[in-house]
């Protein structure tokens, strides 16, 4: 069948501007919904990569490698063996950017005033580069240098509830692998503030070797902890991982941390949910927009059709029409959008808006938008493919005219 | 040969005793290169009789043949094709479409039919001409007169010369100057190219140019006279 593109086409796009006001209100009703869909999702995103690297990529990492039976009693007697030449080959998967392995066990921390319970970790400094929050929130000391450090670093928190301080000495209690208990004392070399008072209160550090030293454990650890280039996509790293250490339990950072893996969750499908819920506002005026202007038409649409216009190129017609306004509301929301990510796109910091209670999930004030291709294709395809189905009732009216009824109607 | 072939031709609009018989038994034959005019007074069936033979309006019953093809018979979509290749339209208003200028409007239906651009610039200029609107190739309708506006039409009904144009009242909204302007257009165009045109019409002027009258009254004809 022959097209005759260039004349649809040419009266679709001047009868957009033949209501100048109802074009210019359909398309603000537009760039507005397109510029919410793309904002508030950039905001959204920022917020879960925040937390995601609060929470996940600052300890937890994205993928823990631990002994079967070990999350449910980290105790000593749930340690594995240090990774051996199969799984270290696939450490070196050019998808994971680094890996530290770690002594994680439940112990005792005395001051001359105070006892607390916590979490003893054990960590190499130079393999938690990348991994751990400690080197950057230091804030009084320094971190530990080596895994055979012998001092201790503890939670700001934690030393005002121990009434203990830099430089003073701790007790650390905890059980060897024959259920004996093991004893050390160790000087405060660093003190470490976060915006999470859990992980000031509930962890102390100590140098990996030394630990295992202490607690008579050879070489073994408690967990292996790597970070990827990608947090979203890990089900074939994963796998790899399992395979290599196939008598171990490896698991992803939502398995691990199951809180902030539902929220990541959550918010995809709130944006989704965003995405149609703004759509659908929308095709109320878009719909009504054609309608009208449909109905202003009859005529004309009778005109076309006694001149011979097939009703299936009418239907096309006003389907290129809807195409521009669509297009054009797109552009104008997309622009907007980048307009007004731009200038936060290096932080907004949102302490002054009642954000308070933000670190409790893990959050931090500054907030970084994030702008995924992915949403922004979404976003314009939902825009586009169900304007257009929307708009197929309009069309569909105007093209099942009957060509005398229509040129006689007032 | 016969253009156009009407047999037994009925409409009746609305049903039982609201029934409205707007055409009652039609049988007519137009010939190729006819000019013939249908006058009558309104509600006599003109316009309905035009309807029906140029596939906008379905009859209730009987026959109607254009170049040996039952429009009739024909769907929605065939009804499109039949008008876009054999049929010219002119209405008595609101005949070009608003957003085109008077060339695009005389190419719209060239543009339908897939003519190439170079044939259809060249047929659109010589009509434009033809029809004494040189000059005026880049207005929008509601920067012309009604008598230029009038003359675009019959530019675009003539334009692929079809075998037949159909003109509803095309003086309706014109002075009488203007209205005898046309007409000479017409009738040139009718010696020249052949075309046949059935016009409906209660005026007089359009009338005296016709080569054969038809009278209407309460849908049936009532008189046809060779002029």
């Amino acid at each position: 069948m022959n097209i005759p593109l260039t004349i649809l086409t040419t009266i679709a796009w001047r009868n957009v501007w033949r209501n100048h006001r109802r074009t210019l209100v359909m398309l603000a009703a537009i760039a507005v919904g397109v510029w919410s869909m793309v904002w508030l999702t950039a905001i959204m995103r920022g917020m879960v990569d925040q937390m995601i690297k609060d929470s996940i990529e600052n300890f937890t990492g994205h993928i823990q490698i631990h002994a079967y039976g070990y999350r449910d009693d980290p105790a000593i007697e749930n340690s594995m063996p240090a990774p051996g030449d199969e799984l270290k080959s696939t450490l070196s998967d050019p998808r994971i950017k680094s890996w530290s392995t770690r002594i994680k066990v439940p112990g005792v921390v005395t001051s001359e005033r105070e006892s607390l319970g916590v979490t003893i970790v054990g960590i190499d400094p130079q393999e938690e580069r990348g991994l751990l929050f400690l080197e950057e929130d230091i804030s009084e000391g320094h971190n530990l240098k080596s895994a055979g450090d012998k001092g201790i670093v503890i939670g700001k928190k934690l030393a005002e509830r121990l009434e203990t301080k830099l430089g003073r000495r701790v007790v650390l209690m905890s059980q060897d692998p024959e259920n004996n208990i093991v004893d050390r004392g160790f000087r405060v070399i660093g003190i470490f503030d976060t915006e999470m008072e859990a992980t000031e209160t509930g962890f102390v550090f100590v140098g990996r070797n030394y630990a295992q030293n202490i607690l008579k454990m050879g070489d073994q650890v408690s967990e292996l902890a790597l970070i990827t280039d990608n947090y979203r996509n890990l089900g074939s790293l994963v796998t790899s991982v399992q395979a290599a250490a196939s008598s171990m339990e490896v698991l992803p950072w939502d398995e691990l941390d199951p809180y902030t893996g539902t929220m990541l969750g959550v918010i995809d499908g709130f944006v989704l949910v965003w995405i149609v819920v703004v759509f659908v506002a929308m095709s109320f005026g878009l719909i009504n927009t054609l309608l009208m202007a449909v109905f202003e038409r009859t005529r004309e649409i009778g005109l076309i059709q006694a001149l011979g216009m097939k009703p299936n190129l009418i239907l096309l017609q006003v389907l290129i029409e809807s195409f521009f306004l669509l297009t054009i509301g797109l552009l104008l929301g997309n622009l907007l959008a980048w307009l007004t990510i731009l200038p936060i796109a290096d932080g907004w910091d949102i302490s002054g808006l009642g954000t308070e209670g933000l670190e409790y999930a893990g959050m931090s004030s500054i907030l970084y938008p994030v702008i995924l291709t992915s949403d922004v294709v979404t976003s314009n395809v939902v825009v586009i493919v169900l304007g257009l189905i929307a708009s197929l009732y309009p069309a569909w009216r105007a093209a099942r005219y009957v060509p005398v009824e229509a040129i006689t109607r007032m | 040969m016969s253009t156009v072939t009407c047999r037994q031709l009925c409409k009746t609009f609305g049903e039982g005793e609201l029934a409205v018989h707007a055409l009652s038994d039609i049988n007519i034959d137009f010939d190729l290169g006819s000019f013939a005019c249908l006058s009558g007074p309104s509600g006599s069936g003109k316009t309905t009789l035009l309807n029906m033979i140029g596939g906008l309006d379905t009859p209730s019953s009987g026959e109607i043949t254009i170049a040996d093809q039952r429009v009739d018979l024909m769907n929605k979509a065939e009804l499109a094709n039949m008008r876009l290749k054999h049929i010219g339209f002119v209405f008595q208003a609101y005949n070009l479409i608003p957003v085109l200028s008077a060339k695009e409007n005389v190419e719209f239906v060239m543009q339908l039919q897939g003519v190439s651009t170079s044939e259809r610039d060249q047929r659109t200029m010589k009509i434009l001409e033809e029809v004494g609107l040189k000059g005026l190739e880049d207005r929008r309708p509601a920067e012309m007169s009604g008598g230029q506006q009038q003359r675009v039409a019959v530019a675009r009904a003539i334009v692929s010369s079809p075998a037949l144009v159909l003109a509803d009242e095309p003086t309706a909204n014109l002075d009488s100057v203007t209205a005898d302007n046309l007409m000479e257009l017409l009738r040139e165009l009718n010696e020249i190219h052949g075309t046949t045109f059935i016009i409906s019409t209660h005026d007089k002027l359009v009338m005296s140019y016709a080569k054969r009258l038809i009278k209407m009254h309460d849908g049936k004809i009532i008189k046809d006279i060779p002029q």
